[in-house]
C-alpha cells in the first residue's frame, strides 16, 4: 500500500474521535474566550476583564483586615500553598514508609480510597468530620481543650478545613504514583550507598528523591490541575460560603453563568483558569516532548 | 541487630496509625448510617446504646425528593454508554497514532495534553448552548456525547502508549496476508489491547459516574437527576439529616468502588499509565 493511502486510511481511525473534540471541546473552548471578549449587546470590550478582576469575589483587598473572604483568586492560592507541599510530601513519605511492609497494600487501599470515591461524597465527608456534634475533627481537638464547632460554618475557619480534607482525599494519588516509582529503583544503588556508608536519611535525599524526579513533575502537575480545578467538595460542602469566605474559582464561574446568568463574566473566570492550568501543565508537555 | 527490630515495630505502629487516621471518617459515615439519628448526637464513637438499623439505607434509596434507587438507574443509563462510546473512538484513534507519522504529528498531540489540562468550566456555557439548539439540554444524549468527547483526549494518549508497546511485525504479517487495516485493527489488535481497554473503562467509567458539574449543567428535571446530583439534595434546608446523608453518600460511593476491588490491579496501573509514559 502507497503513503498516500495509508494516510487516508489512518485518518479514518482519528476522524470520530477528531469530530466530538472539535464539537464538544475546541470550537466550546474558542467560542469562551471569544465571549469573554465581548459585552452583553454584542461589541468588543475589555470591561468583563476589568470588572471580574476588580470585583471583591475575586479579590477583596479589605480581607486582609477584615479577614475572610479574600477573593476566589486568593482562595485558590492558598489552596496551593497548603495543599500542594502537604500531600506531595505526605505521599513520598508514605509510599517510601509502606515499601516492603508486610499489610502494606491494605493501608495502601484505605488510603487510596479518597481517590476513588466519587468527589461529591468526599465533600459530604470532610463536611461531615469537621461538624460540630458528629465530626471526629472535633473529638480530637477536644482533648486539647479547644470547644467544639462546625468548622466549616466559620469563615475564618471555613477555607482551612475545605483544604485540609482535601489532603485526606488527594494524597492517596501522589503515594501511588511514588510506590510504582519506587518498584522501578535497582537495590543495588542503595546497597552501595550502603557499602560507602550512606545513612538512611542520605540514601533517601541522594538516591530516591532525585531518581523520583519525573513523577514528581507528574505528581505536581496533577495536583495543581486538580486544585485549579476545585469544584464538588466545595460546592457540597459550603457552596463557598459562608459570606464567600471559601469561594473558589471554579464556584465563581459557575455562579455568574447559571445562577446569575452573566455569560460574558462566567467566560473571563473560565479563561483565568484555564490560563493557570495551561500554565502548571507546561513541565510535563515539555518532559513528554522530551521523550517523543 | 536489636536497633533494627525496633525501628521495625515503630515502622509497623506509624503505619498502622496512619491508616487508622485514613479509616476514621470513613468508620464514622459508616456508623453513622447504620444507627438512629439520637444515638449519634453526641459522636458516633459512643457505643453505649447501639442498634444498628438498616433504615436510613432504605430511606436514601426511597426518598421522596432525592430517590438514589433512581439516581443509580440514571447514573448507569449515563455511565455505561459513556463509557463504551469514548473507548471505541480513542481505541481507534490512539491505534492511528501510534502506527502512521503524519505530518502534525507533534502538534495534535501536544493539542491532547493541552485538552487534558482544561477545566471543564471552559467549555460549560458554550456547550451548552450548543446543546440548547439542538434540543438535548436536559437529555442523557447530551450528557453522553460531552462525556464521550471528554474523556477521548486521554483514553488517546493512554491507548497510544499501550499500542507502542505492541510489536509491530504481528500486523505486518496479516496485512502480507492481504488484511485491510480495519480488519487487522478489529481481529488483530483489538484482542491484544483488551487489558489497556479493561484500565482505561474501568477509569472512564468512574469518572463518569462520579462526575457533579456536567451533569448539574446540563440534567435539571427532578426525575431525570443523576445520583451525584442527589446528594447535596439530601442535605435538607434547616438542619442536616446525617444518618440519611451518610447512608447517601455510601450508596453513591459503592458502585466506584465495587469497580475499584474488582478492577484494582487494571485501574492503579490506568492512572499511573495515564500520568506516566
Amino acid at each position: 500500500m502507497n503513503r498516500k493511502a495509508r494516510l487516508s486510511h489512518y485518518a479514518l481511525f482519528m476522524l470520530p474521535a477528531v469530530l466530538l473534540l472539535a464539537f464538544f471541546v475546541i470550537y466550546p473552548s474558542v467560542r469562551t474566550i471569544y465571549i469573554s471578549f465581548f459585552d452583553e449587546e454584542g461589541h468588543p470590550t475589555l470591561k468583563n476583564y476589568a470588572e471580574v478582576l476588580t470585583s471583591r469575589d475575586t479579590f477583596n483587598p479589605s480581607g486582609f483586615k477584615r479577614g475572610f473572604p479574600l477573593g476566589t483568586l486568593l482562595h485558590n492560592l492558598i489552596w496551593i500553598g497548603i495543599h500542594l507541599p502537604a500531600s506531595v510530601i505526605l505521599g513520598l513519605l508514605l509510599a517510601t514508609l509502606l515499601q516492603n511492609m508486610p499489610g502494606s497494600s491494605f493501608v495502601k487501599s484505605i488510603i487510596f480510597l479518597g481517590m476513588v470515591m466519587p468527589m461529591i461524597v468526599g465533600g459530604v465527608m470532610i463536611r461531615f468530620m469537621f461538624d460540630k456534634n458528629v465530626g471526629v475533627v472535633n473529638l480530637f481537638l477536644q482533648t486539647f481543650g479547644i470547644e467544639p464547632r462546625t468548622w466549616t460554618a466559620y469563615p475564618e475557619s471555613a477555607l482551612f478545613s475545605l483544604i485540609f480534607g482535601s489532603i485526606w482525599l488527594w494524597t492517596g494519588f501522589s503515594m501511588v504514583l511514588y510506590s510504582a516509582g519506587l518498584e522501578t529503583i535497582p537495590k543495588e544503588y542503595y546497597e552501595a550507598a550502603q557499602i560507602d556508608g550512606a545513612g538512611r536519611f542520605r540514601q533517601f535525599i541522594a538516591i530516591t528523591v532525585p531518581l523520583l524526579k519525573p513523577i514528581t513533575t507528574v505528581v505536581v502537575t496533577m495536583t495543581l490541575l486538580w486544585e485549579l480545578k476545585v469544584f464538588d467538595i466545595v460546592y457540597v460542602a459550603t457552596m463557598g460560603g459562608p459570606g464567600g469566605a471559601s469561594n473558589v474559582l471554579a464556584l465563581q464561574m459557575y455562579t455568574y453563568a447559571f445562577r446569575e446568568f452573566n455569560f460574558n463574566r462566567s467566560a473571563v473566570v473560565a479563561v483565568i483558569i484555564t490560563v493557570s492550568t495551561l500554565a502548571a501543565s507546561i513541565p510535563m508537555i515539555k518532559s513528554s516532548l522530551a521523550q517523543e | 541487630m536489636k536497633k533494627r527490630k525496633i525501628l521495625k515495630i515503630i515502622r509497623i505502629t506509624v503505619m498502622w496509625l496512619v491508616a487508622l487516621v485514613w479509616i476514621l471518617p470513613f468508620l464514622g459515615v459508616f456508623m453513622t448510617a447504620i444507627r438512629p439519628m439520637d444515638e449519634i448526637l453526641d459522636g458516633w464513637w459512643n457505643f453505649k446504646v447501639f442498634n444498628p438499623t438498616l433504615e436510613n439505607f432504605s430511606k436514601a434509596w426511597t426518598h421522596p425528593t432525592a430517590s438514589l434507587a433512581k439516581g443509580t438507574v440514571n447514573s448507569l443509563i449515563v455511565a455505561i454508554p459513556a463509557t463504551v462510546i469514548p473507548l471505541l473512538i480513542a481505541t481507534m484513534a490512539g491505534y492511528g497514532f501510534s502506527r502512521y507519522d503524519f505530518p502534525s504529528k507533534k502538534l495534535t498531540f501536544v493539542l491532547i495534553i493541552l485538552t487534558l489540562a482544561l477545566p471543564q468550566q471552559m467549555i460549560a456555557v458554550p456547550v451548552f448552548q450548543l446543546l440548547n439548539a439542538f434540543g438535548l439540554v436536559d437529555r442523557y444524549l447530551g450528557l453522553i456525547l460531552i462525556h464521550s468527547a471528554w474523556g477521548i483526549p486521554w483514553i488517546t494518549f493512554f491507548m497510544r502508549n499501550f499500542f507502542s508497546t505492541i510489536p509491530r511485525n504481528i500486523e505486518e504479517a496479516a496485512r502480507i496476508d492481504g488484511a485491510s487495516d480495519f480488519l487487522v485493527f478489529f481481529r488483530i489488535i483489538f484482542p491484544l489491547a483488551l487489558p489497556g481497554i479493561a484500565s482505561a473503562a474501568a477509569l472512564q467509567f468512574t469518572w463518569v459516574w462520579s462526575d457533579f458539574f456536567l451533569a448539574l449543567i446540563t440534567i435539571y428535571s427532578p426525575e431525570k437527576l443523576l445520583a451525584t446530583q442527589r446528594i447535596p439534595l439530601m442535605r435538607g434546608v434547616y438542619h442536616v439529616d446525617w444518618g440519611l446523608l451518610a447512608a447517601g453518600a455510601i450508596m453513591v460511593m459503592i458502585v466506584p468502588l465495587l469497580v475499584y476491588a474488582v478492577l484494582q490491579k487494571q485501574y492503579v496501573k490506568g492512572m499511573v499509565g495515564w500520568s506516566l509514559k
